[in-house]
């Protein structure tokens, strides 16, 4: 199974949670960090890195002496990113969204692919768990060229490595929002984990999370985090809608402090070890209950 | 006119409370929330008298069940697996197409149409503190740079129309599209970090950020008292990288306790907690000038 963590808030505990839920996983995991823009996963993990690689985007290089300046790359480009003022052709590569129309269209194949810089994939080892993430360039706008990358690539790698992928589940650390780069982190996964502090903010975001990520049919559970601290809203949210809560998590001075000196929750503090793990086979039943029903589907 | 934007890499260091709080002492001003994925300054700030703005972001392409032949040439063409085939029938995601048009053109059969989408709404409001800019972008949508940059347009023709000489932004977290767009050409921008490896980590992509800009940036230390030892970290980061440091806030509970009540930290009876965010606000009005001259 693939589940996503995710929150609509940022700096609710996504990767704490993460984190945590990989070091007390009961079965195989690979931690994959989506959140390309500002990937943290690897500060609690500290993973064994193995492998960088830089990857780009496809964007437009035109051969002027093929070019007839017929326009109609600039006519099909809806991002404004190739331009022809009379005999000149100008691109803009950062603007591209590589959709490779301009290529596709071009009557005298003038247009090949050059690339341009997204970031890079960096892939290695937590303790006995495959570990991926996405680093997006200082300077990049987009961020989701480079998860969609690097989703392809754990899903390569996991299906050459074992025949049936599901023995390896996957947990991701996904970007904070609900927008497109968190839309394209939850896609494609079996479950997604809200996480969420019981303030205005948190509860107004969450919201919007739910609102978004509903869209995709998947199922979708809570943990509060600092769930001592605001107040009682969001469980009252979670009630009405029908959102269950798989786990709370206190507000603890010093859980707050060990992770400030970047260190795993579930790993230094011992009390919170049964909290994930039990967190953890909270999910693994949504799983089971999930599959039930899908062969229910099958058989009806 | 100035422009000072609140940012931070990662999410939750307290950008939306401390901007509160500054529109608060600020006041008036023109405030502007960039965060349009997940706003939340308006919770503090109970904006009022709200005109409401369609903000349409793109295009999206329809398949026409009744027209399209099965042929399948957009699906091999799409860039973005946007396409899906159901029982033999072709349908687009709209969760993952782009809006590129590359199937509304290569259809043979021309059975793909490509509407203007809504893609959120933008809002000009007026709230106890001075008027506001804000907008939602509607669940799972793209495009939130270009209404970053649409909200940041209508601000400065409202501060100039209404003679307002500083706008305050709450900028959104990360370092991609809405960043970008929130910070490029801004006077100053104030970087809310917490003493984590987290927040130092993403301190400095977005210290790099307003480098590539050429953005002046001072750094604001949240929960400082969390990890006396990061904190000092970032401190000595800030003086090697010619960082203005424009001061330190301990972790303190009142930061929950006004989001809450709906208020802006500073709104309540002063304490040596708020009179530190009112000596933050100075230098951040001084260094902002400094860096203007």
């Amino acid at each position: 199974m693939k589940i996503a963590i995710a929150s609509g808030k940022g700096g609710t505990g996504k990767t704490m949670v993460c984190a945590s839920l990989v070091h007390v996983w009961p079965r195989a995991v690979a931690a994959v960090d989506l959140d390309v823009e500002e990937p943290n996963l690897h500060l609690f993990l500290r993973p064994h890195i193995d492998g960088i690689e830089e990857v780009g985007m496809d964007v437009p290089i035109v051969d002027e002496s093929k070019c007839t300046y017929c326009r109609k790359c600039a006519e099909i480009c809806r991002f404004k990113a190739i331009s022809v003022l009379g005999s000149v052709v100008l691109t803009y590569p950062e603007m591209c969204h590589g959709c490779g129309g301009c290529m596709a269209i071009c009557p005298e194949k003038a247009i090949t692919s050059g690339k341009r810089p997204l970031g890079e994939i960096l892939w290695g080892k937590a303790g006995d768990s495959p570990f991926w993430m996405g680093r997006l360039r200082v300077g990049e706008a987009m961020s989701p060229p480079l998860m969609r990358m690097v989703k392809k690539r754990v899903a390569q790698t996991l299906a050459q490595e074992s025949p049936n992928v599901r023995a390896v589940d996957v947990l991701i650390d996904a970007p904070p929002g609900v927008s497109c780069p968190a839309m394209n982190a939850v896609m494609d996964t079996d479950i997604i984990v809200l996480v969420t502090e019981p303030t205005p903010f948190g509860l107004y975001d969450l919201k919007l999370a739910y609102q978004a990520f509903g869209q995709l049919n998947v199922p979708m559970g809570v943990v509060i985090n600092r769930s001592n601290i605001g107040n009682s809203d969001t469980v009252s949210f979670c009630r009405e809608v029908g959102l269950e809560i798989w786990a709370e998590i206190p507000f603890e001075r010093m859980i707050a402090e060990a992770y400030a000196s970047g260190k795993i929750i579930a790993e230094t503090v011992p009390a919170y070890v049964g909290l994930f793990r039990s967190l953890a086979e909270t999910l693994r039943n949504v799983d089971e209950r999930l599959k039930e029903s899908q062969k229910e589907v099958s058989h009806a | 006119m100035r422009e000072i934007v609140v940012l931070s890499g990662k999410g939750g260091t307290g950008k939306t409370s401390l901007t509160a709080a500054f529109a608060h002492l600020a006041s008036p001003v023109l405030i502007c929330d960039l965060d349009v994925d997940a706003p939340d300054l308006h919770l503090i700030l109970h904006p009022e008298q709200t005109q409401t703005h369609e903000f349409m972001g793109g295009h999206t392409a329809v398949i026409d069940s009744d027209t399209c032949t099965a042929c399948g040439l957009c699906g091999q063409m799409c860039r973005f697996d946007a396409i899906e085939c159901v029982d033999g029938r072709y349908r687009v995601n709209s969760l993952r197409c782009e809006g590129c048009s590359v199937c509304v053109h290569f259809c043979p059969e021309g059975a793909i149409a490509f509407p203007e989408k809504q893609s959120g709404h933008w809002f000009s409001s007026w709230t106890r503190f001075g008027p506001m800019m804000h907008a939602q972008l509607f669940a799972s949508e793209e495009n939130s740079g270009k209404l970053v940059a649409l909200l940041r347009s209508r601000a400065k023709e409202k501060a100039t129309e209404i003679g307002m000489e500083l706008i305050l932004s709450d900028g959104p977290p990360g370092i991609g599209c809405p960043v970008i767009s929130s910070l490029s050409g801004v006077s100053y921008a104030i970087l809310v970090t917490e003493p984590t490896p987290s927040g130092r980590h993403d301190l400095e992509r977005v210290v790099s950020l307003c480098g590539h800009f050429g953005v002046p940036a001072g750094v604001i230390v949240n929960k400082s008292d969390l990890n006396p030892k990061e904190c000092a970290g970032i401190e000595r980061y800030c003086k090697d990288h010619h960082l203005d440091l424009i001061g330190k806030l301990p972790f303190d509970p009142v930061i929950t306790h006004a989001m809450v009540e709906a208020k802006a930290v500073t709104e309540f009876e002063s304490s040596g907690f708020t009179n530190r965010i009112r000596s933050l606000w100075d230098r951040i009005c001084e260094l902002a000038i400094q860096n203007k001259n």
